[in-house]
């Protein structure tokens, strides 16, 4: 399989929405996002029966071509369960983000094309086995990010785009001079993934690049005290802007910080992995804490992001496998749930013109399909089992039991106490929302359109198949950590 | 010889039309366009590389391809301000000025010693002053080009003797021989400093930069526009080609100097960027913070930050020049010149809008414009002497900029406006310019064989 076509695809859906008449560019959009979808679910397919004939090279469907020879850049692509993971995810957030935007009517085609260029960017970025063409295509999402708030968006907007795009250009600076860190650091002079890893990069040069690259994803991913824009963004950004930032975006930092940061340079992810884990404790808490605070319901949502991504850094920060194979799979079913929650809050607002928790009631009479939509997203948030928000919190939680020195136990007891406190604010928030007695205003108002079914009934689907049966995603995502065990293991 | 010389018959050319029967300044127009068409393609092929009169004028490849460079930086002026020099007096007048300059850079590119390079520098110079006064009509252009020749001239006195300091010390005015002779001594570094000091005033490096502001603003965008870019350009080749080549045994001096001043021109032509109100000004400032960009590449002292220097230049001048020419299109139509005056102008100017939006990136080195590579090779041959507190200050002052070109974009895709600027009608060849800096800016970074190109000639 070519895995050109999935850049492509999205590159001529873009260009296609550009040229076409502003009626059809949502059913363009629409096909091409299906297409990728159905593109990347045979990826999976294909990929698994690859495996299953004992092909165990680390990343399979590599192509390579010679982008800058004279710089050693190269366009090199490549997969691995990992990024199968995170592709598939972004496949499923997109088409649901495009169902949700059917009826924007304010400058559709540019509309849509953003979101498919940013899509294009994450499909690029998870792909990318050359540092140089992975960091083209992280920059590449931040334009579409910072247009689609400012023009789109509601509220503080101007505001929160500009803090978006200058934080996240701030991660970038911080990952580019990481990246030429590492460039320089070996006698390679090469910016590729494959080949740097089967080096060892000098210990000094890796106790300054590693703190470098990891905030530097880390802001894409809410590293704590770099989360500021997530409240500001999310709850400025236009529903399917909300979606894709943090269902897709966000993820990119995690991913980041893995595949390069701890892949790259494990020397340097012991020396800060202390560090790590108590910066990603109080995202964690303060997060979850946060969010009892929040009236609002995106903002309650976003908050709710910080205290969800802290727990993919904190799996990271742990270094045991079956952490690190946790993070990945709460990266997964945390970007399905808080897609699905944005959806369903941008459908809630669009009938009731508000977000104010204390505004709503009773919302289950009216709109038995969202309610319910939102019941399951919420149970899902808050890590009932059988929906995808358990599995992977509870594989991240025995990954970290495996460290039995103090430190890291405490840290997981923080950690787990944060569930309690998701607990509070979730089922407060829904119970408002749905329960209680029907506000007057709000008798006369439909359920969910066939667009907006479609897009809820994607994500569960996802959520389900992760929270029934989470083995096929840990076995998915298992080689590729225990290569990156492999890393750290050889230096004890 | 034969860039100058086509040159040289260009310029009788437009002079005979001039002093002939004269023509219609849109008449006139085609027929420069043309010329500076055919000048550009016949640049490309038949170039032949040596030393001609004793070794005061040479060529080779890198220069050729430098020198085309510009030629095309001049094309696309002629093409993207056709709005104002329609409505010029004097436009033969102009081009001949202009050409007169370009002619002035092409022999200070292949100077060979230390005379045919001040003649030629003051040949590049002393004409830009008088296209600076070209709208004669307005104050703020006068006032322009007295600021201009007054630095001109104060900075050609400071070169001028550091030449004869550096004569005095080496005994020779042959760049050929200097190298061998330079020994570091007191008296050598001193005139080395004058010579700097020059470039820094053309360069507009901080702290010479001042004259800068005030030029860009009063002079006709055109002239900004050569100024801010082509001239730039040539300086910057002559500046790299005279430290990597002549000034290579005084590399321990000048690297430090370059990293102190990039750093100092980044933050503050991005300091004051922040401020700005008026366009031109505001291009004018974020252009000084582009040559400390530049200047990164330039601190390399290798062939990848020569080739990237090149690479950079050239997607400058589409950037740049789709940004002014941008700027020139809705000043020369509605009068309006201020960044709160683009407010809402995506509503009535989709095409412009988005030609603008792509510049802007470009500046700020946002992928995929061209924009992105060309920073990323300057900063990455920069950290080829892995020095990373200078390449994180520089990629920090990214951020810096990306704040007030994001400015713009906000202004012109997010901001309400009750009274948006009219609609602009774009003339035909002003339309072909901007479609051709698209062009570049959009495939000029992501065709990788450009690059390998350059690095092949350098």
């Amino acid at each position: 399989m070519n895995l050109l076509l999935l850049i492509l695809i999205p590159l001529a859906t873009g260009v296609a929405v550009l040229l076409a008449a502003k009626q059809q560019a949502k059913w363009i959009a629409l096909t091409g996002s299906a297409v990728q979808l159905l593109l990347s679910l045979a990826l999976f397919a294909s990929f698994n029966k690859e495996r299953a004939t004992g092909n165990t090279a680390q990343f399979l469907y590599e192509l390579q071509y010679n982008w800058f020879p004279s710089l050693n850049i190269s366009f090199h692509l490549g997969v691995d369960g990992i990024s199968i993971a995170m592709i598939m995810l972004t496949a499923m957030v997109v088409i649901a983000g495009i169902l949700v935007s059917w009826n924007i009517e304010k400058m559709t085609k540019e509309f849509f094309f953003l979101l498919i260029l940013l899509s294009m960017g994450a499909y690029g970025f998870f792909m990318s086995l050359d540092l140089f063409i992975l960091f083209f295509f992280l920059e590449i999402a931040v334009i579409p990010k910072f247009l689609l708030i400012g023009i789109w968006g509601s509220g503080k907007k101007e505001y929160a785009a500009n803090k978006l795009a200058l934080l996240l250009m701030f991660g970038s600076a911080l990952v580019l001079v990481g990246m030429l860190g590492a460039y320089f650091g070996t006698d390679l002079k090469t910016f590729d993934l494959v080949t740097l890893s089967k080096v060892n990069i000098p210990v000094n040069v890796q106790k300054i690049c590693f703190p470098l690259l990891f905030a530097g994803f880390g802001v894409f991913t809410a590293l704590f005290p770099f989360h500021t824009w997530v409240p500001d963004g999310h709850s400025s950004a236009p529903t399917a802007g909300s979606m894709f930032l943090a269902g897709i975006s966000m993820k990119l930092g995690g991913y980041g910080c893995l595949r390069v940061a701890t892949y790259l340079m494990p020397d340097g992810a012991k020396e800060y992995a202390d560090i790590i884990i108590v910066l990603s404790s109080i995202a964690i808490l303060y997060g979850a804490f946060a969010t009892m605070m929040q009236k609002d319901l995106k903002y309650i949502n976003a908050y709710s992001s910080v205290s969800h991504c802290g727990f993919v850094l904190l799996g990271i920060g742990m270094l045991t496998k079956t952490a690190i194979v946790g993070a990945v799979m709460q990266m997964v079913s945390h970007g399905l749930m808080t897609a699905l929650f944005f959806a369903v809050i941008g459908m809630i607002y669009e009938r009731t013109h508000t977000r104010q928790v204390d505004e709503m009631g009773g919302l289950l009479k009216v709109t038995p399909f969202i309610s319910t939509v939102l019941f399951i997203v919420g149970l899902c948030s808050l890590g009932l089992p059988g929906l995808s928000g358990f599995a992977a919190e509870m594989t991240i939680f025995v990954g970290s039991w495996q460290n039995t020195d103090a430190f890291h136990r405490i840290a997981t007891i923080a950690a787990c106490m944060s569930i309690v406190v998701t607990a509070v604010y979730i089922l407060r928030a829904i119970g408002k929302v749905a329960m209680g007695p029907l506000k007057a205003s709000f008798t006369g108002i439909k359920d969910a359109a066939w667009n907006e079914r479609l897009a809820a009934i994607i994500l569960i689907a996802g959520i389900l198949a992760i929270g029934l049966a989470p083995f096929w995603l840990s076995d998915l995502v298992k080689p590729g950590a225990e290569i990156i065990m492999q890393k750290l293991s050889i230096l004890k | 010889m034969k860039p100058e010389l086509l040159i040289a018959i260009l310029l009788f050319l437009i002079l005979f039309i001039k002093i002939g029967k004269g023509m219609s300044n849109d008449r006139l127009l085609v027929v420069v366009q043309v010329l500076l068409f055919i000048n550009l393609i016949v640049g490309f092929i038949a170039n032949s590389e040596g030393i001609l009169f004793g070794g005061i004028y040479h060529t080779n490849a890198l220069i050729i391809l430098q020198k085309n460079i510009l030629n095309l930086g001049v094309l696309l002026i002629s093409l993207l301000f056709t709005d104002w020099f329609k409505k010029s007096d004097q436009l033969a007048e102009f081009f001949i000025l202009m050409l007169s300059a370009l002619m002035g850079m092409f022999f200070l590119l292949s100077s060979g010693n230390l005379l045919m390079f001040y003649l030629s520098l003051e040949l590049a110079s002393i004409p830009v002053a008088a296209m600076a006064n070209f709208d004669l009509q307005k104050r703020v252009s006068s006032e322009a080009a007295v600021k201009m020749i007054l630095t001109s001239a104060f900075s050609s006195g400071i070169l001028l003797f550091g030449i004869s300091l550096l004569y005095g010390a080496t005994g020779t005015i042959s760049f050929a021989a200097m190298p061998a002779l330079l020994t570091a001594s007191p008296l050598q570094i001193m005139a080395f400093i004058f010579l700097f000091a020059a470039f820094a005033f053309k360069l507009s490096i901080v702290p010479f930069h001042l004259w800068t502001a005030d030029v860009y603003e009063g002079a006709p965008t055109a002239t900004t526009a050569f100024l801010s870019v082509i001239s730039k350009g040539a300086f910057a080749f002559a500046f790299i080609d005279l430290l990597f080549k002549v000034f290579q045994p005084l590399h321990s001096v000048w690297y430090n100097l370059i990293m102190l001043l990039s750093v100092i021109t980044m933050i503050v032509g991005n300091l004051f960027a922040l401020r700005q109100q008026n366009i031109k000004r505001f291009l004018a400032f974020s252009s000084i913070a582009q040559v400390g960009f530049i200047l990164v590449g330039i601190s390399s002292n290798s062939i990848e930050g020569s080739t990237s220097v090149v690479y950079f230049m050239l997607i400058y001048i589409f950037s740049n020049l789709a940004a002014f020419g941008v700027a020139n299109a809705i000043e020369s139509q509605s009068g309006k010149a201020l960044i709160n005056d683009y407010k809402g102008l995506y509503q009535t100017n989709k095409f412009v809008s988005w030609i603008l939006a792509l510049a802007l990136f470009s500046l700020a080195g946002i992928p995929p414009t061209a924009g992105f590579f060309g920073k990323l090779f300057l900063i990455k041959a920069g950290a080829g002497q892995a020095n990373y507190a200078f390449i994180s200050i520089v990629a920090l002052n990214l951020v810096v900029s990306l704040f007030y070109y994001l400015k713009i974009v906000r202004a012109v895709f997010m901001d309400k406006n009750e009274q948006p600027v009219a609609t602009v009608q774009l003339t035909d060849s002003a339309k072909l310019g901007l479609i051709i800096c698209a062009a570049g800016i959009v495939f000029s970074g992501l065709i990788g064989w450009l690059y390998s190109y350059i690095q092949s000639v350098v």
